[in-house]
């Protein structure tokens, strides 16, 4: 992992993407413990723009769009983490699974995995969120991981199917290991960049799902994210009353962090796909 | 392995392709059926009696009340089984009827769709195929032109892929509508006129269409131009390119060649990631207030209009199973691979 890590030190895209997420990180983490008020505490007017005291000003109910964007960023992060977190342990457990034992069970896994590549995950998402009993930050990022794997399934089934082959797997074999033991100790090590890479993107693809359920006001009741900031400067017009501190902020947020996200992700294919390597 | 294929058993072996493609794709509807039919059941409480009181504000006589209430019992067939209900569901389905919208009483649920179904239609469609044309036109230029379009543009495509279609509307309605005045703030058509196929009228929807149009396709070209550029550095780094090269081949004809099997894997690859697009890009709508699906989907997700909710996402659903379907056809005929693992798939 280690050694992972350092190889993935020497792209200059995935180190400045790191550098870039790890700020966003940061703002996320330590805002909030640094800003005394709640994001939903009414300190101002109706669209004060920004100033010293206030620098991002307020939105409609006069709420502090900093310390809103704090929080925001905040939650969309919690949101994607465990929200990719899931998706890539699901799809890596299916993936290697189906592609290590072949067969009847790789045919009905595949089966499985392409279903729910067709139907539009859009689709469940919406049908799922609206009969939810609560709609917190967990939840969401559970039905979003939930419904997010079959696109890690696909890649680690492929990866691990050219590798069970290896003499090394075939040694682990004979010796008599279970499944579960050379999956673990014989294939995953070797596929691990694959699968970190994965995860990197499934985080982006998480954080952007959330803001889309959000823009749907099926976002999360109980907390504000970078997409329920979005929504509502839509609702209360905040674009058309000129108020672009309202939305630009949360805008420009979350398309710098799938940028890094993606960025990373970019520098780490080019580091462990010799083929992406120019000549 | 690579066999001599006589006409009319590839002809054949292309209908079997088909035909298991079809079957295929049948199953994954029934399996959207199910989650469509049986996920908004799940809503805690009796939503019928809540819709009813809601659809009958303001003094209105128990009697009517209790009409409405049966009516609803009826079309849902709450007071059958589950496994009846799912029969009803799709026998309903069959002859064309989604039930009745809650929030727009009576007008029925196919009749709301079908009004908004061309706007989205229109709008969606022409801006991803052009999207996905310039942006594997885009691509494959920078992955040939090294330097100067491959730095530029790739952090660019990058930045515009990371960025949300209705995001990046957002940021389009606020600079060129809001701050410049360009173009309209909102809607499909100037609301003064009537729909009519007016040149007044096509004038007024071309101007409305243009932010709309241009949010999706710039988010499009990004995510496209980012695939093309890898797939074609996959492909002038293989041999055949070596070859070509040292034969002396212009680079107008490499280029070519390249471009055609690097484009293959981005059609399937756009097809089956039509599903995470879609989302976005009908979201998109609910910022300029465009009057097509992604509009109706929010207005009904605001109004617990369930059966409103359950058309839309049906409807979302058909379109991307039936443009994957289309895609497979397609591929099957411009690909022979495909049809060569259809013919081992038949030897073994």
């Amino acid at each position: 992992m280690i050694d992972l890590l350092k190889r993935v030190w020497t792209s200059p895209k995935a180190r400045s993407g790191c550098v870039v997420f790890a700020c966003v990180l940061a703002f996320g983490l330590l805002g909030p413990l640094c800003l005394e008020a709640e994001p939903t505490d009414m300190v101002g007017e109706l669209y004060e723009p920004p100033s010293a005291t206030r620098w991002l000003g307020t939105d409609n109910f006069g709420r502090d769009i900093f310390t809103q964007l704090a929080h925001g960023t905040r939650t969309s992060l919690q949101v994607g983490l465990l929200a990719g977190l899931i998706a890539t342990l699901i799809g890596t457990a299916m993936g290697s699974v189906a592609g290590y034992k072949g067969g009847l069970l790789d045919a009905v896994l595949n089966s499985v995995t392409n279903l729910f590549l067709v139907i539009p995950p859009f689709v469940v998402l919406i049908l799922l969120s609206i009969s939810l009993r609560t709609r917190s930050v967990a939840v969401l990022a559970v039905i979003i991981g939930v419904t997010s794997w079959p696109w890690v399934s696909r890649s680690v089934r492929a990866q691990v199917y050219s590798l069970k082959t290896r003499r090394h797997v075939d040694i682990a074999r004979i010796s008599g290991f279970g499944t579960f033991a050379i999956i673990v100790r014989e294939i995953l090590p070797y596929i691990l960049s694959y699968i970190v890479m994965a995860f990197v993107l499934q985080v982006a693809s998480g954080i952007l799902t959330e803001a889309t359920l959000s823009m749907l006001r099926l976002g999360p009741y109980n907390a504000v994210s970078l997409g329920t900031m979005m929504s509502w400067a839509l609702m209360f017009e905040a674009v058309r009353a000129h108020a672009w501190w309202a939305f630009i902020p949360p805008v420009l947020l979350i398309a710098v962090i799938t940028f890094s996200l993606k960025y990373i992700n970019s520098g780490m294919d080019e580091v462990f796909n010799p083929r992406l390597r120019r000549t | 392995m690579l066999r001599t294929l006589n006409p009319g058993s590839t002809l054949r072996r292309f209908a079997s392709y088909i035909g298991k493609r079809f079957g295929w794709y049948l199953l994954t509807l029934v399996f959207a059926l199910v989650l469509n039919f049986y996920l908004p059941r799940l809503v805690p409480g009796d939503p019928i009696s809540q819709i009813v009181s809601q659809i009958a504000t303001g003094g209105v006589e128990s009697e009517t009340m209790q009409r409405l209430y049966d009516t609803y019992v009826e079309e849902f067939g709450l007071d059958k089984s589950l496994p009846a209900q799912f029969l009803s569901y799709v026998g309903m389905l069959f002859r064309g009827n989604l039930g009745t919208s809650f929030s727009q009483y009576p007008k029925p649920v196919t009749r709301i769709l079908a009004d908004a179904l061309p706007w989205s239609f229109a709008l969606q469609l022409p801006a991803l195929v052009v999207g996905w044309i310039v942006g594997n036109v885009l691509g494959a230029v920078a992955a040939y032109r090294k330097r100067v379009f491959d730095h530029v543009l790739f952090p660019l495509s990058l930045f515009l892929n990371s960025i949300p279609h209705y995001a990046l509307g957002i940021l389009l309605l606020y600079f060129l509508a809001v701050a410049l005045d360009l173009f309209p703030v909102a809607g499909g058509y100037d609301q003064a006129l009537t729909v009519s196929f007016s040149a007044r009228f096509i004038g007024s929807a071309a101007y409305h269409y243009v932010l709309p149009f241009a949010s999706i396709v710039l988010v499009t070209v990004g995510g496209q131009a980012i695939g093309m550029r890898e797939m074609s550095i996959y492909e002038l780094n293989s041999d055949y390119v070596l070859y070509c090269r040292s034969l002396g081949l212009g680079s107008g004809k490499i280029i070519r060649y390249v471009f055609k099997n690097a484009v293959l894997p981005q059609i399937t690859g756009f097809a089956t990631s039509l599903g995470m697009v879609v989302g976005g890009s009908l979201v998109t709508e609910i910022v300029f207030s465009y009057p097509g699906i992604g509009q109706v989907l929010f207005t009904a997700i605001r109004q617990s209009d369930y059966p409103l909710i359950q058309g839309c996402t049906l409807l979302i659903t058909l379109a991307v199973l039936g443009a994957n379907f289309l895609m497979d056809i397609s591929y099957g005929l411009i690909d022979p691979r495909i049809r060569a693992a259809e013919v081992e798939e038949a030897a073994t």
